[in-house]
């Protein structure tokens, strides 16, 4: 990695209509840290900027890039589509195929073909990330019948199954309860540490940002304003 | 009334093909009005519903204006493929599956709209193609709605008379389904024959209903 290089170099800007509201996105940030969170009011823009950076959402102009690797960059006629970026994404409310078990779920990105993994799918990289979370016995469970950390856990093997080269997280804890929210946080904190890779954190939590990020970016109203002294770690 | 038995096997066969054209037809057009942004669609979405709520006869007259052999489409099918559809029962699985079309796509576009598009973009993040999204994530999601709306439309099918009869006519054996059979029965005094054939079409109904039924209300999991 070159010194001109970040782990994030953000600069995207989209309009959204809806409704006759008019809402602009002008997110930009290029920062070394590996354990970022994104903090702000709802509404402020922060899932949206998620959304750009894993390529779900299309912007009107700007680049994204994560380490060498560019995503985006419309002037120069790039956009991966998201199937090719290679992010980890933890959706709010988990978004878990409810079709499918726990261990095809967490299988599903290992194979990109045109059919879901079998029932009684075995792969040792899916069997150490069930372990890891402690969803073995679930394995054949449906997301239905889990609880919301089991759904939480289930959500981030998914994710990590497939070493993807970052990883994006939108509000992990928030439909979580208060002792298991610090239990979860914990764990993640753990994995971090042994799985290297960029973090992006949405929370509205003080405890997150304390204890998971190492710099802070606020979003208001569509803008990314730096390093708000209330939201810092004490010290 | 060994003759019953043909009338019935005619009608299942109209009207599984005509299930099967909507298989694709309800699915596709479903797809595309509950996914695609254009204009006209909602525009769209009511012309191709006219089909539950015209009269059958109004649109068998559509159809013979259309497929007929002076029709616009009757006449290039004659005249480059030598194919007629008046009165022969691929003439009869069309105005069935003209009439039993909007039940499909409406049961398709309401399934594909209830489905968390959430789901659809976790897919894409985890690497799947469109086409693999659909097949992994969006159809299995709907499967049961779209099954629903198919046995809905069999049941239809097998009922369908009036754009039936102006289209393919009533030949014994060859487009005489069931429905026209009765009205021909009735016609000619033939109680037995109607008492007979009303039994069969209702318990074919029954069955139908009662299996589209059990499908209907279980919401797809995890949906709730």
């Amino acid at each position: 990695m070159t010194s001109t290089t970040r782990v994030w170099d953000v600069d995207v800007e989209r309009r959204f209509e809806h409704a006759g509201r008019r809402f602009d996105l002008q997110a930009r940030f290029a920062t070394d840290s590996t354990r970022l969170a994104l903090v702000g009011a709802s509404g402020a823009g922060k899932s949206q900027t998620l959304k750009i950076i894993a390529g779900l959402t299309a912007p009107d102009a700007g680049h994204v890039r994560l380490g060498p690797r560019t995503l985006l960059d419309r002037r120069a006629g790039i956009d991966l589509p998201a199937r090719d970026r290679r992010l980890g994404y933890v959706f709010q409310d988990y978004a878990l195929f409810p079709h499918l078990t726990v261990a095809q779920n967490v299988t599903f990105g290992l194979g990109t073909g045109l059919l879901n993994p079998g029932r009684r799918v075995d792969d040792p990289r899916v069997r150490r990330w069930l372990d890891a979370f402690e969803l073995a016995p679930l394995a054949r469970h449906y997301p239905e019948q889990l609880s919301g950390g089991q759904r939480q856990r289930t959500a981030l093997a998914r994710a990590l199954v497939a070493e993807p080269g970052a990883l994006l997280l939108d509000e992990p804890f928030a439909a979580l309860d208060a002792s298991l929210r610090v239990r979860l946080r914990r764990e993640l904190a753990e994995l971090l540490t042994r799985v290297p890779i960029p973090m992006i954190l949405i929370t509205h939590d003080e405890a997150d940002v304390e204890n998971l990020a190492d710099e802070v970016l606020r979003m208001q109203d569509g803008h990314v304003l730096r390093d708000v002294p209330e939201f810092l770690p004490p010290g | 009334m060994e003759g019953a038995w043909v009338p019935l096997l005619l009608t299942l066969k109209v009207a599984g093909w005509a299930t099967a054209l909507n298989l694709f037809l309800g699915v596709g057009v479903g797809y595309l009005l509950a996914r695609k942004r254009f204009w006209g669609r909602e525009l769209l979405d009511a012309v191709l519903t006219l089909p539950m709520v015209m009269p059958p006869t109004v649109l068998g007259y559509y159809l013979l204006v259309l497929v007929g052999r002076r029709g616009t489409i009757g006449a290039w099918l004659q005249s480059t493929f030598g194919i007629t559809l008046i009165f022969t029962w691929q003439g009869a699985v069309i105005a069935a599956t003209i009439v039993a079309f909007p039940l499909v796509f409406k049961s398709a576009r309401a399934a594909f709209e209830s489905i968390d598009p959430q789901l659809e973009q976790a897919a894409r993040v985890l690497g799947l193609r469109e086409m693999a999204v659909f097949l992994r994530v969006t159809l299995p999601l709907a499967w049961r709605g779209i099954l629903a709306g198919l046995l809905l439309a069999f049941a239809r099918a097998t009922g369908e008379f009036g754009a039936t009869l102006m289209v393919a006519g009533s030949i014994p054996g060859k487009t005489q389904t069931l429905s026209v059979a009765v009205y021909e029965a009735v016609q000619a005094g033939q109680d037995d024959v109607a008492n007979f054939l009303v039994l069969v079409t209702s318990i074919t109904c029954i069955v139908v209903l009662l299996t589209a039924g059990r499908l209907v209300p279980g919401r797809v999991a995890g949906q709730g």
